[in-house]
């Protein structure tokens, strides 16, 4: 794809500032980080795969060898916690969350469409009850998620329908959209507490052990898609991001990129809140882009530099929130905050140094 | 040849308040027409109509021979919106990847070849914008902003530039020198259609003028223009006409 690339060309010797060695190690700490996360996503999709393979010839070998490494890891740091099949399936969820959240959240918010993810999530919310209500009713118990997903891709077509209505992403229909679907979900609890009797309280605030081997495993299958779509959509997105109007005058289907989008966003939400929780969710869309687009020089590198703070966010998170046995969603965010704050402070010295330079 | 754009009687209202009444006009290849009108007159409405951003109320439009609504060789049109409009305020994108932008019109979902870096490179050559490449669009000046806006319209080896209002916010030496890049591409064969305020730039650089309020007052040839009441006419008596010299 696109990028800094490209110096063939004789117009390029002419540049006034080459890459200097700073900027050079820049890129390769940065390479490095990026490579390290789709490694450890990779690792973690692999888990995700032995795991429901695992009574298969090859896979249950490899699957036991990872056993025995959560055990070693557990000797090593003195642990209870790698050792368990269900810890992993969290730790899965969350470093793919540290993926795709910061990932469609670099479009999302350079769109002003922060709180998108916040009202997706709320909608999603709405799903879990009513999955709820399906599973204790009806002869169905399939997976809640499933129904969170439908109906949160459901409110992203809503949202998209209301705001090309009211012709901007303003806040107001936003605002509807968040209450609204989260009127409908306490209302589908209180009707359904006495069917259900499932504590919905997990959902709202994000608990390691709320993760399902079913969710795990839809977080995986969902990364993979939502990775995809924006590496073929990348171009796009940027540049509809970038400058809407243009985009449409070079004739992309903007429509079309903006359902995407915000259907990517409900995807990651609904996978996202099972650790994060209803009410923390937004918050990995849009905190780790806000800490790198302080610091990034381009475009490109604010999408690395997102899914790599993104990604701290999570293991620091679960780090703590371990040691500490505190819920999962509120550690993240505030270790995501911590790094924004970090990166405020970075660009304000950078800043500085430069106007006493020039 | 075939005409850039064809309006023939468009009319466009934003629910009850018609911003364009009866509108025909063409722009041949090769035109550098400039749109004047009082604020609120319909000129960057006339303009989105031209391009497909609006759909008129009755009325057709061809772009480069065809309707509007089927037109799909974006790359063949560069559009430089209000500056005021843009957004990606804070988006931190390099002046290169906004001039590569001009590429994905091409490019679709595949990927850039070296044949498109070399179109980006050139573009920022002749807008001499090669040494800001790595910077930030959001460290320009308003006048270097402009530029990577043009070397974007010129990656895509656009047929037809549309520019509105391009240098509200640019000092006056850069505004000199960016009309002057300008002329230069119209002489090499690239359509213009330029809206701007300044009455003063458009009869020195168009070749022809359209004056619009809401209806077509004029549309002709820059001395028709200058000798017609049309001015006067479209902006009534009330109106504030900017009138500065460029020699």
């Amino acid at each position: 794809m696109s990028g800094a690339d490209g110096a063939h060309s004789e117009s390029d010797t002419r540049v006034a500032n080459p890459a200097t060695p700073a900027r050079d190690s820049r890129h390769l700490v940065e390479l490095a980080g990026v490579g390290m996360t789709a490694l450890l996503a990779a690792v973690m999709v692999a888990f995700l795969v032995l795991y429901w393979a695992q009574d298969l010839p090859v896979a249950s070998g490899l699957y036991d060898a990872f056993r025995s490494f959560g055990r070693d890891m557990d000797a090593v740091l003195g642990t209870n916690v790698f050792q368990h099949p269900f810890m992993w399936q969290s730790i899965a969820t969350g470093v793919l969350i540290g993926v795709v959240a910061p990932l469609v959240g670099s479009f999302l918010v350079h769109r002003e469409m922060a709180l998108i993810g916040e009202t997706l999530a709320h909608t999603a919310f709405a799903g879990v009850a009513l999955g709820f209500l399906v599973n204790a009713t009806t002869a169905w118990d399939g997976p809640v998620l499933v129904v969170a997903l439908a109906v949160g891709i459901l409110g992203a077509l809503g949202v998209q329908w209301l705001t090309a209505r009211t012709n901007t992403y303003g806040d107001v229909p936003i605002a509807i959209m968040l209450s609204g679907s989260f009127a409908i979900g306490t209302l589908i609890v209180s009707y359904g507490r006495g069917l259900t009797g499932i504590n919905i309280e997990g959902y709202l605030f994000g608990n390691i052990a709320v993760v399902t081997v079913e969710g795990a495993r839809l977080m995986g299958a969902l990364s993979i898609l939502v990775v995809g779509a924006v590496a073929f959509t990348y171009k796009q997105l940027l540049f509809i991001t970038f400058d809407e109007q243009a985009a449409r005058v070079a004739q992309l289907n903007v429509t079309g990129y903006n359902t995407l989008l915000i259907v990517l966003t409900a995807v990651v939400v609904v996978g996202a809140m099972q650790v994060l929780g209803v009410i923390l969710v937004a918050a990995m869309l849009v905190v780790p882009v806000a800490a790198a687009s302080q610091v990034a020089r381009s475009f490109r590198e604010t999408t690395y530099l997102s899914v790599i703070f993104g990604q701290l966010s999570v293991i620091g998170g679960f780090a703590f929130s371990i040691s500490q046995g505190l819920p999962s969603g509120g550690s993240i965010v505030v270790v995501a905050i911590a790094i924004y704050l970090a990166a405020i402070a970075v660009s304000g010295f950078s800043v500085k140094a430069i106007s006493t330079r020039g | 040849m075939t005409p850039v754009v064809e309006l023939d009687s468009v009319s466009f209202a934003y629910g009850d308040s018609v911003a364009v009444r009866d509108v025909s006009l063409t722009i041949e290849a090769g035109d550098f027409l400039g749109l004047v009108g009082p604020n609120g007159s319909g000129k960057t409405t006339l303009l989105h109509l031209m391009l497909g951003l609006h759909t008129p109320d009755e009325g057709t439009i061809r772009l480069f021979g065809r309707p509007v609504e089927e037109f799909d060789a974006g790359g063949r049109v560069g559009y430089v919106s209000q500056q005021a409009t843009n957004r990606g305020g804070t988006m931190p994108v390099t002046v290169r990847e906004c001039v590569t932008m001009g590429r994905f019109a091409h490019v679709g979902h595949g990927r850039l070849t070296e044949a498109d870096r070399d179109a980006v490179a050139n573009a920022m050559e002749t807008v001499g914008i090669v040494n800001l490449a790595d910077r930030l669009m959001t460290e320009l000046s308003g006048g270097q902003k402009q530029r990577a806006y043009i070397a974007r319209a010129l990656a895509s080896e656009a047929d037809l530039l549309a520019l509105d209002e391009p240098t509200v916010g640019v000092d006056a030496e850069s505004r000199d020198a960016f009309y002057a890049l300008l002329d230069g591409l119209n002489d090499e064969g690239i359509t213009i259609v330029l809206i701007e305020h300044d009455i003063g730039v458009v009869t020195d650089r168009a070749d022809h003028v359209a004056c619009i309020n809401t209806e077509l007052f004029h549309h002709g040839d820059t001395e028709s223009f200058v000798e017609s009441d049309a001015l006067e006419d479209a902006y009534g008596a009330t109106g504030q006409v900017v009138h500065h010299h460029h020699p």
